[in-house]
C-alpha cells in the first residue's frame, strides 16, 4: 500500500497559502470540498496534524478506525480518515512521498524525558505547539489532542511487532494532498524534535496550501 | 470464579468475574496488581488508562510505543500516560502480545459485523459495542467521548507484514492464560470485555474474563523498570508524583 501519486494542482490557483516556520503550529480551517496540500519544503520535515470537525470539534481523526477499515497501518494515497463518530474526515488524493505514520505519536517535554533524559525536559515539542494552538483558537483544549498523524514521517512496524523511527523517505519538494469530506479544523505542529532523525535534525519550514 | 491453575504471587484482595460483552471501572491503587484471567480461552479486553486524580492524563499509546520501540505490548512492558509516567506495568503476560492497533466498535460497526442484536428480544444478551461500553464507564467519571483515545486491546494479536497490512491471528490466548498490570501511581482503569474488531468470527459472542486484585511489593515490577533505560526514566517521573 504504497503508491506516488502527483497532483495536477496549480499552486498560483490555491486560495490560501500559508508557509509554517520550524518548530511552529498552525490551526486553520479546510472546507467540505476544497483540497489541502501539506507541502515539506526543504525535505525530512514530519509535519505532526490532528484534524477536528467544524460543526462538533469533539469529532476528531480516530487512528484506529482508520488503519482497521483500511486494514494497513500506513497512510498514502487512497487512505481515508475517518473520524471518532465514524465517518470520513479527509481522503488522501495525492502523495509524492508514499507512506505516512500515525503510530508514533507526537514529541512531548514529558515524553522526550522519558526516550532521551530526564534533562530534556525543556526542548521545544509538538505538544507545546499543539497545546498552544488549541487554547489560543479557544474551540479546543487538551482533552481533544488525540493520536496525530506524523505526515512524512517513516515508522516502520515489523512482522515481530517492532516499531522503529527510521531516516524519513521524504525529500524537498515532495508533499500530501487531502480532499476534506466535511468542514474540518486542521491542528498543525510543524516538528521541532532535535534528539531524533525525524527531521533530519534540522527542523524546516512546511508550506499548507489550499484549493477550493 | 475459577481457581487459578498458576498461583496467584501474591493474596487475592478481591475477585470479580467481568462477563462478556460487560464493562468496569476502577481505581486500581498505587501498589496493586490486578490479574485479568481468560477463563474460556479468545478473550479480548479494551483498556483505558487514566491518573485516578488528574484525568486529563491518560494513556498514550503511541507514547508507550515509540519509548520502547514495540508495536505490541507484553511482559515487561509500561504502559505510558502523555506525562510521561507509568500508569502500568505488564508485569505478566502468558500470551505474549496485546494489540495497540485495532481499537474498538460502535454500534453501526457491530450491527454491520453481527447483526441485529436489540435489547427488545435478548435482554442483557443483547450485542454491544465497544464504543458505548466505554462512554458508559468514562461518563460515570465525569469523562466525555474526548476521552476515548487509542484502547489497547489485551489478549489479542494482530501482525503487520512488509507492506503494512494487519493480520488478526486468532487464537492468540487461550482458557487459562491471564495478564497481570501493577499500577506504581493511582490509576483509574476502564475496560470492556468484547471480540477484537478484526476477530473474523461472524458470530457475536464476548468471552469472560476473571479480575483479582492483589497488594504487591514494589518489586513485582523490577523487570519491567529495568528493561530499557526508557522505563527505569518513566519510574522516576512516576516516583516523582510523590515527592
Amino acid at each position: 500500500m504504497s503508491s506516488l501519486t502527483s497532483s495536477k494542482l496549480n499552486p498560483d490557483a490555491a486560495v490560501s497559502r500559508h508557509v509554517i516556520p520550524a518548530g511552529e503550529p498552525w490551526v486553520g480551517e479546510v472546507k467540505a470540498g476544497q483540497t489541502v496540500r501539506l507541502l515539506d519544503l526543504e525535505g525530512n520535515q514530519a509535519v505532526d496534524t490532528l484534524f477536528y470537525g467544524v460543526a462538533n470539534p469533539k469529532e476528531r481523526y480516530d487512528p484506529q478506525r482508520t488503519l482497521r477499515r483500511q486494514g494497513n497501518v500506513y497512510l498514502t494515497t487512497g487512505s481515508v480518515l475517518y473520524s471518532n463518530l465514524g465517518r470520513p474526515m479527509l481522503t488522501i488524493v495525492a502523495d509524492t512521498c508514499g507512506r505516512h505514520d500515525t503510530l508514533g505519536g507526537a514529541c512531548a517535554q514529558e515524553s522526550n524525558t522519558v526516550r532521551y533524559a530526564l534533562d530534556k525536559l525543556h526542548m521545544h515539542a509538538c505538544r507545546d505547539n499543539f497545546l498552544c494552538g488549541c487554547l489560543h483558537d479557544g474551540r479546543l483544549a487538551k482533552g481533544d489532542i488525540g493520536a496525530n498523524i506524523n505526515f512524512f514521517m517513516n515508522v516502520p512496524v515489523t512482522p515481530e511487532g517492532g516499531l522503529t523511527f527510521e531516516d524519513g523517505i521524504s525529500g524537498a519538494g515532495k508533499y500530501v494532498e487531502l480532499r476534506a469530506e466535511m468542514d474540518v479544523i486542521v491542528l498543525i505542529s510543524n516538528c521541532p524534535q532535535l534528539n531524533n532523525p525525524c527531521n533530519g535534525y534540522n527542523p524546516t519550514p512546511a508550506e499548507v496550501l489550499i484549493w477550493d | 470464579m475459577i481457581t487459578h491453575a498458576t498461583p496467584l504471587p501474591y493474596p487475592a484482595l478481591a475477585e470479580e468475574l467481568l462477563p462478556g460483552g460487560g464493562h468496569r471501572s476502577f481505581v486500581l491503587r498505587r501498589g496493586r496488581l490486578l490479574r485479568l484471567t481468560d477463563i474460556e480461552g479468545g478473550a479480548n479486553v479494551s483498556l483505558l488508562l487514566f491518573n485516578a486524580h488528574e484525568k486529563t492524563e491518560r494513556l498514550n499509546l503511541p507514547d508507550s510505543l515509540k519509548c520502547q520501540h514495540t508495536a505490541k505490548l507484553t511482559r515487561g512492558h509500561c504502559l505510558y500516560s502523555d506525562m510521561g509516567r507509568v500508569l502500568a506495568a505488564i508485569t505478566a503476560d502468558t500470551t505474549g502480545w496485546s494489540d495497540s492497533l485495532g481499537g474498538v466498535l460502535d454500534a453501526a460497526e457491530v450491527k454491520k459485523k453481527y447483526g441485529e442484536g436489540p435489547y427488545q428480544t435478548l435482554r442483557n444478551a443483547c450485542y454491544r459495542n465497544g464504543t458505548d461500553n466505554l462512554l458508559i464507564e468514562l461518563g460515570k467519571w465525569g469523562m466525555g467521548v474526548e476521552d476515548l483515545l487509542m484502547v489497547l486491546n489485551l489478549f489479542s494479536r494482530v501482525t503487520v507484514d512488509a507492506t503494512g497490512g494487519m493480520h488478526f491471528a486468532p487464537g492468540n490466548s487461550k482458557a487459562g492464560d491471564y495478564i497481570e498490570l501493577y499500577a506504581p501511581m493511582d490509576t483509574l482503569v476502564v475496560m470492556t470485555a468484547l471480540q477484537h474488531p478484526m476477530d473474523p468470527s461472524p458470530v457475536y459472542s464476548p468471552k469472560p474474563v476473571q479480575l483479582t486484585w492483589m497488594q504487591a511489593e514494589a518489586g513485582v515490577a523490577e523487570h519491567c523498570r529495568t528493561s530499557r533505560p526508557e522505563n527505569e526514566r518513566g519510574f522516576i517521573n512516576t516516583e516523582n508524583l510523590y515527592l
